[in-house]
C-alpha cells in the first residue's frame, strides 16, 4: 500500500483537468490541490464557443459550474507548465516557479493546426478557446457578412451554421470528399453536407486552401482573399479554420513519459508511477475496443477526469481499466446529432429508424460481427439505448434480428 | 433530495436518461420527462452523476 498523496498538481484548467480536481475532492483527498491553466479566464465550457458564444445577442456566461460553485483548490491561472521533472517529482512553470507534487494529473488538451503563413493575421482565425471565439464573434457582430470556414470537421460544421443563424453568407471547403469522413463515413457525411447547402452554405468538397493574403485586416474594409486548391478565389470578411487539433505535449518533452500523438497511458489512465493523463491528450488501451485511442469529446473529458482522479487516489494498487462507449452530440441548425461508439468510415451501415433523406434518422455502424457505433440525427433516447448495448458488446447479427422482428408485420 | 431541470437550457441530448433511466425519460417527442421529482436516497449518487455529466448544465439538486 503506498503512502497517501498529499500534494496534487494538475496541469490543465479545462474540463478534464476541473473534474478530476473536483473527483478528488469528492473522494476524500485532502492534501494540497493545484490546478495550472495557461489561459488567464476562469476555467470554462467550449462547446458554446462555436454556437451561442458566436450567435447570443448578449455573449453567455461559459464558466464551468463545477468552480463557480466553489472548488476547492489552488487556481494557477494565465501561467503555462512548460517542463516537468518526473525524477524531482516537480512541474515547472513559465514564470520560472517549480511546483511540487506526488501526484500528477496531466490534462493539458490540444492546440487548434493553423493554416501554415497566417500567424497574426486578424480575420485568418482558429476556434479554441474563449479568446479565438471572442475575436470570431466581433467580427461577425461588426460587420463581416462574408465567411470562409475552412474543414468540414465538427467545429466547422457548427461555425457554418452559427453563421448562417447570423445571415451571414458561407463558404464551407474540405479537403476530404464529405464532411466528417473520417468521423462519421461517407454515407452520413454526404447527409451533412446536404443540410448546409439546403442552409444556404456553398459546400466545396475536395478542396483545400492554397493561399491566403490579409488587406487591410484591423481595418473595418478589410478583407481576406483565399486562393483555393482548385485555382478558384475568394474575397471574404473573415476565415475560420478548423482543421484539426494536435495534442499539447510539448512541455513533456525530455520527461520520460512516453509521447505518441498524445501521452500515453495504460488500460488504466496512468503513465507513469503517481502520474494519471486525462482528456484529449491522453491516449490510451480501450479493451471495450481493442484501440488504442485519443478522443476529442466533451464527455469524454469529463469523464476521464473523473476516472484518472480515481487512478491516482489508487496507489499502487492495479487501477480499473477505463472502457467508456465515446459519445458526442453536434447542433447544427435545428439538427441534433449523436454518436455513441467508436466508428471508422468503411464500417458496415444499417438505417434502423428513419431514413438517412429523412429530418430524424438512427444508423448503426458495425464491423467484424459487432456493432461499433450509433449515430442518430433528432433521437436522441435511441443512442442511449445503443449506447448501453455497445458497452454489453452487441452483436451486428443481434441488432440485425431486432431490426427485423421490429419491421414484421404483426400476425 | 429534489431534481429541478431548467427547461429552458435543456436540449435533450439525454445523457441523464443514460445514467438514472429511474429518474430521466426523454421520450420520442425529443422532450425530457422527470420521472420522480423526489427520488428516494439510495438514487443520490446516480442524479449527482446526471448533473455533472449534463451538457448544458440544466439539472440541480435540491437538499
Amino acid at each position: 500500500m503506498s503512502a497517501p498523496l498529499e500534494r496534487v498538481v494538475v496541469v490543465g484548467a479545462s474540463l478534464a483537468g476541473i473534474r478530476a480536481a473536483e473527483t478528488l475532492r469528492a473522494e476524500g483527498f485532502s492534501g494540497d490541490l493545484v490546478v495550472v491553466g495557461d489561459e488567464p479566464h476562469p476555467p470554462y465550457d467550449r462547446p458554446p464557443l462555436s454556437k451561442e458564444v458566436l450567435t447570443a445577442a448578449v455573449a453567455p456566461d461559459v464558466r464551468l459550474r463545477a468552480v463557480t460553485s466553489g472548488l476547492d483548490a489552488s487556481l494557477e491561472l494565465g501561467v503555462a507548465a512548460v517542463g516537468l521533472d518526473l525524477g524531482e517529482r516537480r512541474v515547472t512553470l513559465a514564470d520560472g516557479r517549480a511546483l511540487p507534487f506526488d501526484g500528477l494529473v496531466v490534462a493539458s488538451g490540444c492546440s487548434p493546426r493553423a493554416l501554415p503563413g497566417t500567424d497574426g493575421l486578424r480575420r485568418v482565425r482558429t476556434l479554441r478557446t474563449l479568446d479565438d471565439a471572442r475575436s470570431v464573434r466581433d467580427l461577425l457582430h461588426s460587420g463581416a457578412r462574408r465567411v470562409l470556414v475552412v474543414g468540414a470537421g465538427f467545429i466547422g460544421a457548427e461555425v457554418a451554421a452559427s453563421c448562417r443563424f447570423l445571415g451571414v453568407e458561407v463558404t464551407l471547403v474540405e479537403p476530404l470528399s464529405q464532411p466528417l469522413l473520417r468521423v462519421l463515413g461517407a454515407r452520413v457525411g454526404a447527409v451533412v453536407a446536404d443540410l448546409h447547402r439546403e442552409h444556404g452554405v456553398d459546400v466545396r468538397l475536395g478542396v483545400g486552401v492554397a493561399s491566403v493574403a490579409e488587406r487591410h485586416g484591423d481595418r473595418p474594409d478589410g478583407s481576406v482573399r483565399v486562393e483555393l486548391s482548385d485555382g478558384s478565389t475568394l474575397e471574404v470578411d473573415l476565415v475560420v479554420v478548423g482543421i484539426g487539433v494536435v495534442p499539447r505535449t510539448g512541455w513533456l518533452e525530455g520527461s520520460g513519459l512516453t509521447v505518441d500523438d498524445g501521452v500515453v497511458c495504460d488500460a488504466t489512465t496512468l503513465a507513469a508511477p503517481g502520474v494519471v493523463a486525462a482528456g484529449d491528450v491522453a491516449r490510451w488501451p480501450n479493451h471495450l475496443f481493442d484501440e488504442a485511442m485519443r478522443v476529442e469529446h466533451w464527455e469524454h473529458a469529463l469523464d476521464m477526469g473523473a476516472h484518472a482522479a480515481r487512478r491516482l487516489l489508487e496507489g499502487d494498487g492495479p487501477g480499473t481499466p477505463y472502457t467508456p462507449v465515446p459519445w458526442f452530440w453536434s447542433d447544427q441548425y435545428d439538427r441534433k446529432i449523436q454518436l455513441a461508439g467508436r466508428v471508422r468510415p468503411d464500417d458496415e451501415l444499417l438505417v434502423v429508424a428513419g431514413a438517412l433523406d429523412e429530418p430524424r434518422f438512427c444508423v448503426l455502424y458495425g464491423r467484424a460481427g459487432r456493432v461499433t457505433g450509433a449515430l442518430a440525427v433528432n433521437m436522441p433516447a435511441r443512442v442511449v439505448r445503443y449506447r448501453r448495448a455497445i458497452a454489453d458488446r452487441l452483436t451486428w447479427a443481434d441488432a440485425l434480428a431486432e431490426v427485423e422482428a421490429q419491421d414484421r408485420p404483426p400476425g | 433530495m429534489r431534481v429541478v431541470v431548467d427547461f429552458d437550457l435543456c436540449e435533450s441530448n439525454a445523457v441523464c436518461m443514460g445514467i438514472a433511466p429511474e429518474v430521466f425519460e426523454v421520450r420520442d417527442d425529443d422532450f425530457l420527462y422527470v420521472l420522480q421529482e423526489e427520488p428516494d436516497e439510495a438514487l443520490r449518487g446516480k442524479v449527482e452523476e446526471a448533473v455533472a455529466r449534463c451538457p448544458k448544465q440544466a439539472i440541480t439538486l435540491e437538499g
